[in-house]
């Protein structure tokens, strides 16, 4: 069915026009200059996709999808979702074209992002917490999967990253490339030329996907991927399965880097920011890592934060916890570079719906 | 001819239904498991499905899933598993053992290795969720290199050119999942059910189990008229989750007997 509309004219119109009516595309580059200046080092320019509709990137994907559900007539609409945007960017697009939808989540996640909770009941969706293994994002994935299955006929099931069977990973890439084929054109207007390195979070891979995948044949950009190290790295409480280099397995329908134990079993992520605690990654990410495309590097829970406080205090933007570890990186490469280099930072998310984890983290009392 | 076709002959000359139940591996704990397998042999079972434990059983409903949970609990893994299953072969040389699981504990353990081990262990197939046929050519020929049966799954949503790719690679039997959902979900439609296992008999000569919705002896009886093979499985987990360790084999005995009767 993607195959049949991937191409297609109307198809892509009406993609095209939700993009700038509904969730406000392109959304805009914006140089932080004073946060550069204080890192010392290269000029970082934040790619805004915490300006879109909803506050995320995930929305590029799921009008996509539910555009593609309208097409193939089916009423009902489910998602897995970590941090809680993808399953918000679902149930607004649900919202708007009158389609049931169910979010799948893990019972842990429910409780460290109640605020999207609370949006995505607002929107009209039903929240299922999910309790089984970890209670985080892989097992949402399990238990959707389990639901469609069960309700094919009248399902469609919008994935919320780069990962899960085929044709999910090219479909997602695709809806999320805008961010790329945007911030290509948006750098030649602001610069004059291509920035020197891109930097974004990596989970399951969505937001980072989308802004590499258009720079992948551009030569002399450095393609940087930023996993969750969690507690660090070599304490095993991470969710970093590129950087630690775990072992290729099977999961959720794809082939991929994954983290698991000797016997074959997934074992337990961690990361402060739910939306990056997956032990897999999309498997074009594998593949990028492979042939040495892209470089990926893992920042810890504490880096993440402080970074996260940085831009707040520096830039008057709240960035989201997933984000903040693409920032907390580029503030270590900026250091080594010259002030004449440009890192590009894809700002995947708002950081609104982490206020509660980074209050208790940073006992701070609202 | 494999020790699984030979039952299954032996069933057809005797114009009766070979009855499969499923157990998880390690489940409520792996002192159980040998003595639970002799058990279901000596009530009537005529092949064994042999759940192998997984962290993430994405087509298990909640039956099952526990069931799994508890068995890792003990550190049940593929290689544990091929252990308990050799341990059983010692007194039990005839009933067929097929072990169902996921893809990943056996892409950890590497496809050859494992089918060798398999072998080894006296496994006779192996049933592997998550493989799908487009993307398994290398690991059924590591299977039927060491003669060991690649079973495949059929949906209610399988396409007839899909259909035409699984039979063609599928040995031992071919399992019909009679619903549309996850083990031990829903009550089945018959009529459907039947419909469905006919069209697939146009398409191979492989015997047909049926299973996922087959709940109880009634089901089962009704299922028996069609099918070649009834798989009973959430039924006997929750029976195995609602016993006491002494309760346990008592009781998945008596289950079995009420399925045979009803079967037969």
């Amino acid at each position: 069915m993607y195959e049949k509309y991937r191409h297609d004219p109307e198809f892509l119109a009406e993609y095209a026009y939700d993009l700038k009516h509904f969730v406000g595309r392109p959304s805009p580059i914006y140089h932080a200059k004073r946060w550069s200046d204080r890192v010392g080092g290269a000029q970082i320019y934040l790619k805004r996709e915490d300006l879109n509709h909803t506050g995320a990137h995930k929305v590029n994907n799921t009008i996509g999808q539910a555009l593609l559900a309208k097409r193939m007539g089916k009423p009902r609409v489910i998602a897995e979702t970590g941090a809680g945007q993808h399953g918000v960017a679902t149930a607004t697009i649900a919202a708007r074209l009158g389609l049931e939808c169910v979010v799948y989540m893990g019972s842990e996640d429910v409780k460290r992002q109640a605020p999207n909770v609370f949006r995505m009941k607002l929107l009209g969706a039903t929240v299922v917490p999910v309790e089984s293994g970890s209670k985080t994002l892989k097992d949402a994935l399990n238990e959707a999967m389990r639901d469609w299955v069960t309700n094919i006929s009248s399902t469609f099931y919008i994935i919320g990253t780069v990962a899960g069977p085929h044709p999910y990973p090219m479909m997602v890439r695709d809806f999320q490339a805008i961010i790329g084929i945007e911030s290509k054109q948006q750098m030649m207007e602001m610069v004059g030329r291509q920035p020197d390195a891109i930097v974004a979070c990596v989970g399951g891979g969505s937001n980072a996907m989308g802004i590499f995948y258009p720079y992948i044949d551009v030569p002399n950009v450095r393609l940087i991927g930023v996993e969750a190290a969690g507690h660090g790295l070599a304490t095993g409480m991470h969710a970093a399965p590129l950087t630690a280099n775990s072992p290729i397995g099977v999961l959720h329908g794809n082939r991929t880097y994954l983290m698991q134990d000797s016997d074959g079993n997934i074992i337990e992520t961690h990361s402060i920011s739910a939306g990056l605690d997956y032990p897999g990654v999309g498997p074009e990410h594998a593949w990028l890592k492979d042939i040495k495309r892209a470089e990926y590097v893992a920042i810890t829970d504490d880096e993440a934060l402080a970074a996260f406080h940085s831009l707040c205090r520096t830039e008057g933007i709240i960035p989201a916890l997933e984000s903040s570890h693409a920032l907390a990186h580029a503030e270590k490469m900026a250091k080594t570079m010259r002030k004449d280099e440009i890192i590009l930072v894809n700002l995947s998310g708002r950081g609104d719906k982490d206020i509660n984890t980074v209050a208790k983290l940073s006992n701070i009392t609202l | 001819m494999s020790r699984i076709q030979s039952v299954f002959s032996a069933l057809r000359a005797n114009n009766k239904k070979a009855l499969i139940p499923y157990i998880t591996a390690g489940d409520p704990h792996p002192k159980h498991t040998v003595s639970l397998l002799h058990a279901l042999v000596k009530n009537g079972a005529d092949m064994i499905e042999l759940g192998v434990p997984f962290s993430d059983p994405m087509a298990d409903g909640p039956v099952i899933q526990r069931a799994s949970e508890r068995a890792l609990l003990h550190k049940v893994g593929l290689r544990k598993v091929l252990e308990l299953v050799k341990e059983f072969r010692a007194n039990d040389t005839k009933t067929p053992i097929i072990l169902m699981g996921y893809a990943n504990p056996i892409e950890a353990m590497g496809a050859g290795v494992f089918a060798a081990a398999a072998k080894d262990a006296g496994v006779d197939g192996v049933l592997t969720v998550d493989y799908p046929p487009e993307e398994c050519k290398e690991f059924n020929v590591a299977l039927q290199a060491n003669g060991v049966d690649s079973i495949f799954l059929l949906s209610p949503t399988t396409e007839p050119a899909r259909i035409d790719l699984i039979v063609n690679q599928a040995t031992g039997f071919l399992y019909y999942v009679s619903l549309k959902g996850v083990t031990g979900a829903g009550n089945l439609d018959i009529e459907e059910v039947k419909a469905k296992v006919k069209s697939i008999r146009q398409k191979t000569n492989l015997p047909i189990g049926v299973g996922f919705g087959v709940k109880d002896s009634a089901t089962a009886k009704l299922v028996a008229e069609f099918a070649d093979g009834i798989v009973v499985g959430s039924r006997m987990v929750q029976t195995i989750e609602q016993s006491s360790e002494e309760t346990l084999i008592e009781n998945v005995g008596k289950l079995m007997q009420e399925l045979r009767t009803a079967i037969d």
